[in-house]
């Protein structure tokens, strides 16, 4: 039961308010050693914050292609115009 | 002729050497795969579509015809944004609006928090305090992953809805792909200020798709607490 391990952590637990400002840092392996064994401590004991890591996770790894901003064809048409007209000259 | 750069130093050299030999197909491989990201970055300088969309055409330009002068120092990515930054930067005040990204980032760094407070349990609560109240419960996710069906509009639009130097960093990283290092150098600003800004726009996304889930529970923490203590807690009421 993660109460129950919250109130006997031997280290002073982080919390959850503390964890999800964190979780980006963590993710990108930003954080200090100790800092970052306090965010697996606290995960290992905290549904909410492992589902919150894992949605972030979800977020990160799932938009790739979202949308794409296409350059007009008009205009890079015009750019490997100009370059070919550059090469002549 | 399809060229499968992969962005890397030998990749860059190739590349150049190419594009120095007047190989068209080389130039229309390099506009394929940054204009995106350029019309991105671009956005974040100049106020509309359209002057992004110039910006970038002007940048080639400057790019094919400047390539002798690349060096190498830094890679042809990098290159090639710092002088988008640089085009940019010169077509922002025609339209009245050019300031450098360092500043937009450090604008939208506003320090609140990113989940609202009024989720967690407050500090001086006697047990569980700066815990979850409402937890995040998990979502109905399709096989295919978060993009597939209905919730791809609702992230699109919640990115199209962040603050600018937010939306362009999530842009860049999450959904071109590209590493921190390339992010920090293109957009010249610090790692911190580039996690910041990933952070933020990456919470905003998650709550909105949190929203149109809809699915929250609140923690009943009296009964939490009350099978917790058991008889113990309750003599001393």
């Amino acid at each position: 039961m993660m109460a129950d391990q919250h109130a006997h952590s031997d280290e002073e637990d982080l919390g959850c308010v503390a964890f999800v400002e964190l979780v980006t840092d963590y993710l990108e392996g930003a954080l200090p050693d100790a800092e970052a064994r306090r965010v697996e401590q606290h995960l290992g004991t905290c549904p909410g914050c492992t589902e919150y890591l894992e949605q972030l996770r979800a977020v990160a790894g799932s938009l790739k292609g979202l949308t794409d901003e296409s350059f007009p064809p008009e205009m890079r048409d015009g750019v490997i115009s100009d370059f070919r007209d550059s090469q002549k000259g | 002729m399809t060229m499968g750069f992969s962005g890397g130093q030998a990749d860059d050299e190739a590349l150049v050497a190419a594009v120095r030999g007047g190989d068209a197909d080389a130039v229309a491989s390099l506009v394929d795969r940054h204009s995106s990201a350029m019309i991105r970055v671009a956005m974040a300088y100049v106020p509309t579509r359209a002057t992004a969309e110039e910006t970038v055409q002007e940048t080639w330009i400057a790019v094919l015809r400047g390539i002798d002068r690349f060096e190498g120092r830094s890679s042809l990515k990098t290159w090639i944004f710092r002088i988008l930054t640089n085009v940019a930067m010169r077509a922002g005040p025609r339209e009245r609006r050019s300031v450098p990204f360092s500043a937009l980032a450090a604008r939208e760094d506003s320090g609140e928090p990113t989940v609202d407070p009024d989720r967690f349990l407050p500090a001086d609560h006697e047990h569980f305090g700066g815990h979850w109240l409402i937890m995040p419960t998990a979502w109905p996710t399709p096989e295919e992953g978060l993009l597939a069906g209905e919730t791809r509009g609702v992230i699109a639009t919640a990115i199209a809805g962040l603050p600018v130097a937010q939306r362009t960093v999530i842009a860049l990283r999450d959904v071109e792909g590209w590493s921190s290092e390339e992010v920090c150098d293109a957009l010249e600003i610090s790692a911190g200020h580039q996690r910041v800004l990933l952070h933020r726009g990456r919470a905003r996304v998650r709550q909105a798709i949190e929203d149109y889930h809809g699915a929250v529970v609140e923690i009943d923490y009296d009964a939490v607490t009350a099978q917790l203590m058991g008889e113990t807690s309750r003599e001393g009421d």
